[in-house]
Protein backbone atom coordinates (compact mmCIF):
# COMPACT_ATOMS: atom_id res chain seq x y z
CA UNK A 1 0.00 0.00 0.00
CA UNK A 2 1.48 3.21 -1.15
CA UNK A 3 0.06 5.56 1.49
CA UNK A 4 0.92 3.60 4.56
CA UNK A 5 3.85 5.66 5.78
CA UNK A 6 2.46 9.02 4.77
CA UNK A 7 1.00 9.73 8.18
CA UNK A 8 2.30 9.16 11.65
CA UNK A 9 0.06 6.49 13.01
CA UNK A 10 0.12 4.13 10.09
CA UNK A 11 0.30 1.13 12.41
CA UNK A 12 -2.80 2.17 14.27
CA UNK A 13 -4.48 2.86 10.96
CA UNK A 14 -3.73 -0.66 9.79
CA UNK A 15 -5.01 -2.08 13.05
CA UNK A 16 -8.26 -0.12 12.67
CA UNK A 17 -8.49 -1.19 9.05
CA UNK A 18 -8.39 -4.83 9.99
CA UNK A 19 -11.01 -4.36 12.70
CA UNK A 20 -13.23 -2.66 10.12
CA UNK A 21 -12.64 -5.49 7.67
CA UNK A 22 -13.62 -8.07 10.28
CA UNK A 23 -16.98 -6.35 10.78
CA UNK A 24 -17.76 -6.22 7.06
CA UNK A 25 -20.14 -9.04 6.12
CA UNK A 26 -19.13 -10.59 2.83
CA UNK A 27 -21.65 -9.91 0.10
CA UNK A 28 -23.11 -6.86 1.81
CA UNK A 29 -22.40 -3.41 0.37
CA UNK A 30 -21.81 -0.51 2.76
CA UNK A 31 -22.07 3.12 1.70
CA UNK A 32 -21.20 5.91 4.10
CA UNK A 33 -21.44 9.59 3.28
CA UNK A 34 -18.89 12.02 4.67
CA UNK A 35 -20.88 15.21 4.79
CA UNK A 36 -18.00 17.62 5.20
CA UNK A 37 -15.52 18.69 2.52
CA UNK A 38 -12.71 18.68 5.08
CA UNK A 39 -13.22 14.94 5.45
CA UNK A 40 -13.22 14.49 1.68
CA UNK A 41 -9.88 16.25 1.56
CA UNK A 42 -8.33 13.96 4.19
CA UNK A 43 -9.78 10.84 2.58
CA UNK A 44 -8.22 11.57 -0.79
CA UNK A 45 -5.01 13.02 0.51
CA UNK A 46 -4.26 9.95 2.58
CA UNK A 47 -5.84 7.43 0.27
CA UNK A 48 -8.04 6.19 3.10
CA UNK A 49 -10.30 4.25 0.73
CA UNK A 50 -7.34 1.95 0.13
CA UNK A 51 -7.55 0.88 3.78
CA UNK A 52 -11.13 -0.25 3.48
CA UNK A 53 -12.47 -3.55 2.22
CA UNK A 54 -13.95 -3.33 -1.25
CA UNK A 55 -17.54 -3.53 -0.09
CA UNK A 56 -17.25 -0.26 1.90
CA UNK A 57 -17.61 2.86 -0.22
CA UNK A 58 -17.28 6.44 0.92
CA UNK A 59 -19.63 8.86 -0.76
CA UNK A 60 -18.82 12.55 -0.77
CA UNK A 61 -21.49 14.87 0.48
CA UNK A 62 -22.55 18.49 0.01
CA UNK A 63 -20.56 20.00 2.88
CA UNK A 64 -18.33 22.35 0.94
CA UNK A 65 -19.84 25.81 1.36
CA UNK A 66 -18.36 27.46 -1.70
CA UNK A 67 -19.36 24.46 -3.81
CA UNK A 68 -23.05 25.02 -3.17
CA UNK A 69 -23.27 28.77 -3.92
CA UNK A 70 -25.39 29.08 -7.06
CA UNK A 71 -24.19 31.12 -10.04
CA UNK A 72 -26.91 33.72 -9.61
CA UNK A 73 -25.62 34.68 -6.16
CA UNK A 74 -22.10 35.20 -7.52
CA UNK A 75 -23.60 37.46 -10.19
CA UNK A 76 -25.61 39.37 -7.57
CA UNK A 77 -22.47 39.93 -5.51
CA UNK A 78 -20.62 41.26 -8.54
CA UNK A 79 -23.59 43.53 -9.26
CA UNK A 80 -23.32 44.97 -5.74
CA UNK A 81 -19.56 45.37 -6.12
CA UNK A 82 -20.16 47.54 -9.21
CA UNK A 83 -22.29 50.12 -7.38
CA UNK A 84 -20.66 53.50 -6.76
CA UNK A 85 -18.71 53.80 -3.52
CA UNK A 86 -19.01 50.08 -2.72
CA UNK A 87 -16.17 47.91 -1.48
CA UNK A 88 -17.13 44.24 -1.64
CA UNK A 89 -15.18 41.91 0.65
CA UNK A 90 -15.04 38.12 0.63
CA UNK A 91 -13.22 35.09 1.98
CA UNK A 92 -10.42 34.02 -0.35
CA UNK A 93 -12.12 30.66 -1.06
CA UNK A 94 -14.95 32.45 -2.81
CA UNK A 95 -12.81 34.39 -5.28
CA UNK A 96 -12.59 31.72 -7.98
CA UNK A 97 -16.14 30.43 -7.83
CA UNK A 98 -17.63 30.86 -11.29
CA UNK A 99 -20.82 32.85 -11.78
CA UNK A 100 -22.78 33.30 -15.00
CA UNK A 101 -20.30 35.92 -16.05
CA UNK A 102 -17.08 34.71 -14.46
CA UNK A 103 -15.74 34.72 -10.92
CA UNK A 104 -14.81 37.56 -8.56
CA UNK A 105 -11.28 37.38 -9.91
CA UNK A 106 -12.56 37.69 -13.50
CA UNK A 107 -14.73 40.59 -12.41
CA UNK A 108 -11.78 42.33 -10.77
CA UNK A 109 -9.84 41.99 -14.01
CA UNK A 110 -12.67 43.96 -15.65
CA UNK A 111 -13.94 46.69 -13.37
CA UNK A 112 -14.39 45.76 -9.69
CA UNK A 113 -12.16 45.65 -6.63
CA UNK A 114 -13.53 42.75 -4.59
CA UNK A 115 -11.16 42.40 -1.68
CA UNK A 116 -10.21 39.26 0.22
CA UNK A 117 -10.52 39.37 3.99
CA UNK A 118 -9.75 36.78 6.64
CA UNK A 119 -12.71 37.57 8.88
CA UNK A 120 -15.96 39.54 8.70
CA UNK A 121 -14.39 41.59 11.50
CA UNK A 122 -11.77 42.73 9.00
CA UNK A 123 -14.55 43.98 6.74
CA UNK A 124 -16.05 45.75 9.74
CA UNK A 125 -12.69 47.36 10.54
CA UNK A 126 -12.45 48.68 6.98
CA UNK A 127 -15.97 50.16 7.27
CA UNK A 128 -14.97 51.87 10.50
CA UNK A 129 -11.81 53.36 8.97
CA UNK A 130 -13.36 54.36 5.64
CA UNK A 131 -16.73 56.02 6.35
CA UNK A 132 -16.88 57.26 2.76
CA UNK A 133 -17.15 53.64 1.50
CA UNK A 134 -20.08 51.27 1.68
CA UNK A 135 -18.41 48.04 2.76
CA UNK A 136 -20.25 44.82 1.94
CA UNK A 137 -19.27 41.41 3.30
CA UNK A 138 -20.09 38.35 1.17
CA UNK A 139 -21.13 35.97 3.95
CA UNK A 140 -20.89 32.29 3.07
CA UNK A 141 -20.58 29.03 4.94
CA UNK A 142 -22.43 26.57 7.11
CA UNK A 143 -22.93 26.95 10.85
CA UNK A 144 -19.16 27.11 11.26
CA UNK A 145 -18.96 30.63 9.88
CA UNK A 146 -22.51 31.89 10.53
CA UNK A 147 -21.68 32.81 14.16
CA UNK A 148 -18.83 35.04 12.99
CA UNK A 149 -21.19 36.92 10.68
CA UNK A 150 -23.76 37.13 13.48
CA UNK A 151 -21.29 38.47 16.04
CA UNK A 152 -19.99 40.99 13.51
CA UNK A 153 -23.54 42.22 12.85
CA UNK A 154 -24.21 42.60 16.57
CA UNK A 155 -21.02 44.59 16.87
CA UNK A 156 -21.84 46.79 13.86
CA UNK A 157 -25.23 47.56 15.35
CA UNK A 158 -23.78 48.33 18.78
CA UNK A 159 -21.30 50.71 17.19
CA UNK A 160 -24.03 52.35 15.11
CA UNK A 161 -22.13 51.84 11.86
CA UNK A 162 -24.11 52.94 8.81
CA UNK A 163 -21.76 51.84 6.04
CA UNK A 164 -21.42 48.11 6.74
CA UNK A 165 -23.59 45.54 4.99
CA UNK A 166 -23.86 41.76 4.82
CA UNK A 167 -24.81 39.80 1.71
CA UNK A 168 -26.02 36.68 3.48
CA UNK A 169 -25.50 33.32 1.79
CA UNK A 170 -25.26 31.13 4.87
CA UNK A 171 -26.62 27.63 4.48
CA UNK A 172 -27.60 25.08 7.10
CA UNK A 173 -26.45 21.50 6.99
CA UNK A 174 -29.45 19.59 8.31
CA UNK A 175 -31.89 20.33 5.43
CA UNK A 176 -29.20 19.31 2.93
CA UNK A 177 -28.72 15.98 4.68
CA UNK A 178 -32.47 15.52 4.76
CA UNK A 179 -32.74 16.28 1.04
CA UNK A 180 -30.14 13.60 0.38
CA UNK A 181 -31.92 11.11 2.61
CA UNK A 182 -35.17 11.79 0.78
CA UNK A 183 -33.63 11.54 -2.67
CA UNK A 184 -34.34 8.23 -4.39
CA UNK A 185 -30.97 8.21 -6.19
CA UNK A 186 -28.90 7.02 -3.31
CA UNK A 187 -29.01 4.38 -0.66
CA UNK A 188 -26.74 5.16 2.28
CA UNK A 189 -25.88 3.11 5.36
CA UNK A 190 -24.64 5.88 7.61
CA UNK A 191 -23.00 9.26 7.93
CA UNK A 192 -19.74 10.73 9.08
CA UNK A 193 -21.01 13.91 10.72
CA UNK A 194 -19.18 17.18 10.08
CA UNK A 195 -16.65 18.12 12.76
CA UNK A 196 -16.59 21.90 12.84
CA UNK A 197 -20.26 22.49 12.07
CA UNK A 198 -21.04 20.29 15.06
CA UNK A 199 -18.83 22.44 17.28
CA UNK A 200 -21.60 25.00 16.83
CA UNK A 201 -24.81 22.96 16.48
CA UNK A 202 -23.76 20.02 18.66
CA UNK A 203 -24.82 16.41 18.02
CA UNK A 204 -28.55 16.50 18.80
CA UNK A 205 -29.69 17.89 15.43
CA UNK A 206 -28.58 14.61 13.80
CA UNK A 207 -30.83 12.49 16.01
CA UNK A 208 -33.62 12.45 13.41
CA UNK A 209 -31.30 10.55 11.06
CA UNK A 210 -31.08 7.67 13.50
CA UNK A 211 -34.66 7.96 14.72
CA UNK A 212 -36.60 8.59 11.50
CA UNK A 213 -34.30 7.07 8.88
CA UNK A 214 -32.68 4.31 10.90
CA UNK A 215 -29.12 5.25 9.96
CA UNK A 216 -26.16 5.69 12.29
CA UNK A 217 -24.21 8.96 12.49
CA UNK A 218 -20.72 9.43 13.90
CA UNK A 219 -19.45 12.99 14.24
CA UNK A 220 -15.84 12.72 13.11
CA UNK A 221 -12.56 14.60 13.45
CA UNK A 222 -10.34 15.48 10.52
CA UNK A 223 -7.23 13.37 10.92
CA UNK A 224 -6.89 10.09 9.03
CA UNK A 225 -7.21 8.08 12.24
CA UNK A 226 -10.33 10.02 13.25
CA UNK A 227 -11.99 9.07 10.01
CA UNK A 228 -11.00 5.41 10.17
CA UNK A 229 -12.12 5.22 13.76
CA UNK A 230 -15.45 6.80 12.89
CA UNK A 231 -15.97 4.29 10.09
CA UNK A 232 -15.19 1.56 12.61
CA UNK A 233 -17.83 3.00 14.97
CA UNK A 234 -20.39 3.07 12.15
CA UNK A 235 -19.60 -0.54 11.26
CA UNK A 236 -19.82 -1.53 14.90
CA UNK A 237 -23.29 -0.02 15.20
CA UNK A 238 -24.46 -1.78 12.04
CA UNK A 239 -23.02 -5.10 13.15
CA UNK A 240 -24.82 -4.79 16.48
CA UNK A 241 -28.03 -3.73 14.77
CA UNK A 242 -27.97 -0.34 16.49
CA UNK A 243 -28.32 3.12 15.07
CA UNK A 244 -27.52 6.18 17.12
CA UNK A 245 -25.62 9.44 17.01
CA UNK A 246 -22.12 9.10 18.41
CA UNK A 247 -19.39 11.67 18.86
CA UNK A 248 -15.91 10.53 17.90
CA UNK A 249 -14.61 14.13 18.03
CA UNK A 250 -15.51 14.84 21.65
CA UNK A 251 -12.14 16.47 22.25
CA UNK A 252 -13.42 19.42 20.20
CA UNK A 253 -17.19 18.99 19.75
CA UNK A 254 -19.42 19.43 22.83
CA UNK A 255 -22.61 17.36 22.67
CA UNK A 256 -24.72 20.51 22.91
CA UNK A 257 -22.60 22.67 20.63
CA UNK A 258 -21.79 26.29 21.39
CA UNK A 259 -24.87 27.97 22.92
CA UNK A 260 -23.48 31.50 22.59
CA UNK A 261 -22.87 30.98 18.87
CA UNK A 262 -26.36 29.56 18.37
CA UNK A 263 -27.92 32.48 20.22
CA UNK A 264 -25.99 35.01 18.09
CA UNK A 265 -27.23 33.34 14.91
CA UNK A 266 -30.86 33.40 16.12
CA UNK A 267 -30.59 37.02 17.20
CA UNK A 268 -29.44 38.22 13.80
CA UNK A 269 -30.72 35.73 11.20
CA UNK A 270 -33.78 33.69 10.37
CA UNK A 271 -34.48 30.82 7.98
CA UNK A 272 -35.36 31.61 4.40
CA UNK A 273 -38.40 29.73 3.07
CA UNK A 274 -36.10 28.19 0.44
CA UNK A 275 -32.69 28.67 -1.13
CA UNK A 276 -31.03 27.42 -4.26
CA UNK A 277 -28.05 25.14 -3.78
CA UNK A 278 -25.79 24.73 -6.74
CA UNK A 279 -26.39 21.33 -8.21
CA UNK A 280 -29.03 20.37 -5.66
CA UNK A 281 -31.69 22.88 -6.65
CA UNK A 282 -34.08 24.59 -4.24
CA UNK A 283 -34.14 23.22 -0.69
CA UNK A 284 -36.80 24.30 1.80
CA UNK A 285 -35.69 26.20 4.94
CA UNK A 286 -32.05 25.58 4.15
CA UNK A 287 -30.43 29.00 4.38
CA UNK A 288 -30.32 32.10 6.54
CA UNK A 289 -31.12 35.73 5.88
CA UNK A 290 -30.90 38.77 8.14
CA UNK A 291 -33.76 39.53 10.51
CA UNK A 292 -35.89 42.63 10.06
CA UNK A 293 -34.10 44.32 12.97
CA UNK A 294 -30.96 44.19 10.84
CA UNK A 295 -32.56 45.40 7.61
CA UNK A 296 -30.28 48.44 7.52
CA UNK A 297 -27.30 46.08 7.28
CA UNK A 298 -28.90 43.73 4.76
CA UNK A 299 -27.33 44.07 1.31
CA UNK A 300 -30.34 42.27 -0.17
CA UNK A 301 -32.62 45.06 0.99
CA UNK A 302 -30.29 48.01 0.54
CA UNK A 303 -29.13 47.23 -2.99
CA UNK A 304 -31.40 46.33 -5.87
CA UNK A 305 -30.38 42.85 -6.91
CA UNK A 306 -30.96 41.28 -10.29
CA UNK A 307 -31.61 37.99 -8.44
CA UNK A 308 -31.56 36.02 -11.66
CA UNK A 309 -31.39 32.30 -11.55
CA UNK A 310 -28.57 31.13 -13.81
CA UNK A 311 -28.57 27.53 -14.96
CA UNK A 312 -25.37 25.59 -14.40
CA UNK A 313 -23.31 24.86 -17.52
CA UNK A 314 -24.65 21.82 -19.36
CA UNK A 315 -21.39 19.93 -19.06
CA UNK A 316 -21.34 20.40 -15.28
CA UNK A 317 -22.30 17.43 -13.13
CA UNK A 318 -21.55 18.98 -9.74
CA UNK A 319 -25.07 18.26 -8.55
CA UNK A 320 -24.55 14.53 -8.95
CA UNK A 321 -21.15 14.81 -7.29
CA UNK A 322 -22.54 16.86 -4.38
CA UNK A 323 -25.27 14.29 -3.83
CA UNK A 324 -22.73 11.51 -4.00
CA UNK A 325 -24.41 9.91 -7.02
CA UNK A 326 -21.32 10.34 -9.21
CA UNK A 327 -17.69 10.04 -8.25
CA UNK A 328 -15.67 13.08 -9.39
CA UNK A 329 -13.84 11.22 -12.14
CA UNK A 330 -17.11 10.05 -13.61
CA UNK A 331 -17.99 13.61 -14.67
CA UNK A 332 -17.41 13.93 -18.39
CA UNK A 333 -15.30 17.09 -18.14
CA UNK A 334 -13.27 16.06 -15.07
CA UNK A 335 -9.57 16.73 -15.55
CA UNK A 336 -10.02 17.74 -19.18
CA UNK A 337 -12.15 20.87 -19.58
CA UNK A 338 -12.57 21.20 -15.81
CA UNK A 339 -9.39 21.54 -13.71
CA UNK A 340 -8.53 23.64 -10.64
CA UNK A 341 -7.00 26.24 -13.00
CA UNK A 342 -10.08 26.39 -15.23
CA UNK A 343 -12.97 25.21 -13.07
CA UNK A 344 -16.31 24.72 -14.80
CA UNK A 345 -18.05 23.58 -11.65
CA UNK A 346 -17.56 24.67 -8.06
CA UNK A 347 -16.44 21.26 -6.77
CA UNK A 348 -13.18 21.93 -8.58
CA UNK A 349 -12.63 25.34 -6.96
CA UNK A 350 -12.24 24.83 -3.25
CA UNK A 351 -9.59 22.44 -1.89
CA UNK A 352 -12.49 20.90 0.03
CA UNK A 353 -14.47 20.26 -3.14
CA UNK A 354 -14.57 16.58 -4.03
CA UNK A 355 -13.34 17.16 -7.59
CA UNK A 356 -10.39 19.33 -6.55
CA UNK A 357 -9.43 16.95 -3.76
CA UNK A 358 -9.61 14.05 -6.16
CA UNK A 359 -7.74 15.91 -8.89
CA UNK A 360 -4.93 16.84 -6.51
CA UNK A 361 -4.50 13.58 -4.69
CA UNK A 362 -6.56 10.87 -6.26
CA UNK A 363 -4.79 10.11 -9.46
CA UNK A 364 -2.93 7.08 -8.24
CA UNK A 365 -6.10 5.53 -6.99
CA UNK A 366 -7.81 6.37 -10.23
CA UNK A 367 -5.06 4.63 -12.10
CA UNK A 368 -5.69 1.63 -9.93
CA UNK A 369 -9.39 1.80 -10.60
CA UNK A 370 -8.64 1.79 -14.32
CA UNK A 371 -6.25 -1.08 -13.98
CA UNK A 372 -8.74 -2.97 -11.90
CA UNK A 373 -11.51 -2.43 -14.40
CA UNK A 374 -9.28 -3.63 -17.21
CA UNK A 375 -8.19 -6.73 -15.34
CA UNK B 1 -12.19 29.36 5.65
CA UNK B 2 -13.33 25.92 6.80
CA UNK B 3 -10.12 25.17 8.65
CA UNK B 4 -10.05 25.58 12.39
CA UNK B 5 -6.56 26.63 13.36
CA UNK B 6 -5.21 26.29 16.91
CA UNK B 7 -4.00 29.42 18.64
CA UNK B 8 -2.50 29.93 22.06
CA UNK B 9 -3.88 32.82 24.08
CA UNK B 10 -0.89 35.04 24.81
CA UNK B 11 -2.37 38.39 25.78
CA UNK B 12 -5.52 40.31 26.56
CA UNK B 13 -6.63 43.49 24.80
CA UNK B 14 -7.14 46.59 26.93
CA UNK B 15 -10.76 47.61 27.38
CA UNK B 16 -11.95 45.02 24.85
CA UNK B 17 -12.87 41.89 26.78
CA UNK B 18 -14.25 40.31 23.57
CA UNK B 19 -10.79 40.28 22.03
CA UNK B 20 -7.58 38.43 22.85
CA UNK B 21 -4.18 38.02 21.25
CA UNK B 22 -3.29 34.56 20.00
CA UNK B 23 -0.16 33.04 18.59
CA UNK B 24 -0.78 30.77 15.60
CA UNK B 25 2.24 29.12 14.01
CA UNK B 26 4.37 32.17 14.84
CA UNK B 27 1.71 34.64 13.70
CA UNK B 28 0.51 36.96 16.47
CA UNK B 29 -2.97 38.35 15.86
CA UNK B 30 -6.04 39.64 17.64
CA UNK B 31 -9.08 37.41 17.56
CA UNK B 32 -12.56 37.53 19.06
CA UNK B 33 -13.19 35.23 22.03
CA UNK B 34 -16.77 36.24 22.87
CA UNK B 35 -18.19 32.87 21.73
CA UNK B 36 -16.26 31.26 24.59
CA UNK B 37 -17.16 33.83 27.21
CA UNK B 38 -18.74 31.07 29.33
CA UNK B 39 -15.47 29.11 29.45
CA UNK B 40 -13.19 30.99 31.85
CA UNK B 41 -10.34 31.33 29.34
CA UNK B 42 -6.84 32.00 30.66
CA UNK B 43 -3.56 32.95 29.09
CA UNK B 44 -1.82 29.81 27.92
CA UNK B 45 -5.11 28.14 26.93
CA UNK B 46 -5.51 26.85 23.38
CA UNK B 47 -8.50 27.56 21.17
CA UNK B 48 -9.57 26.60 17.65
CA UNK B 49 -9.91 29.74 15.57
CA UNK B 50 -12.34 30.05 12.66
CA UNK B 51 -12.32 33.23 10.56
CA UNK B 52 -11.22 35.39 13.47
CA UNK B 53 -13.36 33.79 16.19
CA UNK B 54 -12.37 31.25 18.82
CA UNK B 55 -15.03 28.56 18.48
CA UNK B 56 -13.87 25.91 20.92
CA UNK B 57 -11.35 25.44 23.68
CA UNK B 58 -8.99 22.51 23.18
CA UNK B 59 -6.17 20.84 25.08
CA UNK B 60 -2.56 21.57 24.29
CA UNK B 61 -2.07 18.00 23.06
CA UNK B 62 -5.00 18.37 20.69
CA UNK B 63 -3.61 21.72 19.50
CA UNK B 64 -0.26 20.12 18.63
CA UNK B 65 -1.94 17.24 16.83
CA UNK B 66 -4.10 19.64 14.82
CA UNK B 67 -1.09 21.80 13.96
CA UNK B 68 0.89 18.91 12.61
CA UNK B 69 -2.14 17.71 10.66
CA UNK B 70 -2.71 21.19 9.21
CA UNK B 71 0.95 21.51 8.20
CA UNK B 72 0.56 18.27 6.26
CA UNK B 73 -2.22 19.87 4.22
CA UNK B 74 0.18 22.29 2.53
CA UNK B 75 -1.45 25.01 0.45
CA UNK B 76 -4.85 25.28 2.14
CA UNK B 77 -3.15 25.87 5.50
CA UNK B 78 -0.60 28.30 4.02
CA UNK B 79 -3.44 30.26 2.42
CA UNK B 80 -5.30 30.43 5.72
CA UNK B 81 -2.18 31.60 7.59
CA UNK B 82 -1.46 34.22 4.95
CA UNK B 83 -5.01 35.49 5.23
CA UNK B 84 -4.64 35.61 9.01
CA UNK B 85 -1.40 37.56 8.62
CA UNK B 86 -3.32 40.25 6.70
CA UNK B 87 -6.01 40.35 9.34
CA UNK B 88 -6.33 43.43 11.51
CA UNK B 89 -9.49 43.30 13.56
CA UNK B 90 -10.11 45.93 16.18
S1 LIG C 1 -15.39 17.90 -12.88
FE1 LIG C 1 -15.97 20.07 -12.79
S2 LIG C 1 -18.00 20.19 -13.76
FE2 LIG C 1 -17.60 18.01 -13.32
S3 LIG C 1 -18.57 17.70 -11.32
FE3 LIG C 1 -16.43 18.22 -10.91
S4 LIG C 1 -16.41 20.44 -10.65
FE4 LIG C 1 -18.39 19.91 -11.57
Amino acid sequence: MRYVDEFRDADRARALASRIARLAEPGREYKFMEVCGGHTHTIYKHGLEDYLPENITLVHGPGCPVCVIPMGRVDDAIHIARQPGVLMTSFGDMMRVPGGNGSFFDSNARDTNIRMVYSPLDALAIARDRPELRVVFMAIGFETTAPSTAMTLLRAKAEGLRNFFVFANHVTIIPAIKAILDSPDLRLDGFLGPGHVSTVIGCRPYEFIARDYGKPVVVAGFEPLDILQSIYLLMLQLSQGRCAVENQYGRVVPWDGNPIALRAITQTMRLRPYFEWRGLGFITSSALRLREEFAAFDAEQVFELPGLRVADPKSCQCGEVLKGVLKPWECKVFGTACTPETPIGTCMVSPEGACAAYYNFGRFSRQRVREASRA
Amino acid sequence: MCLGIPGELVDTVDEQPDLAVVMVSGVRRKINVALLSDQDLRLGDWVLVHVGFALSKISEDEARAVLSFLSSLGTPYDDELNALRESNIG
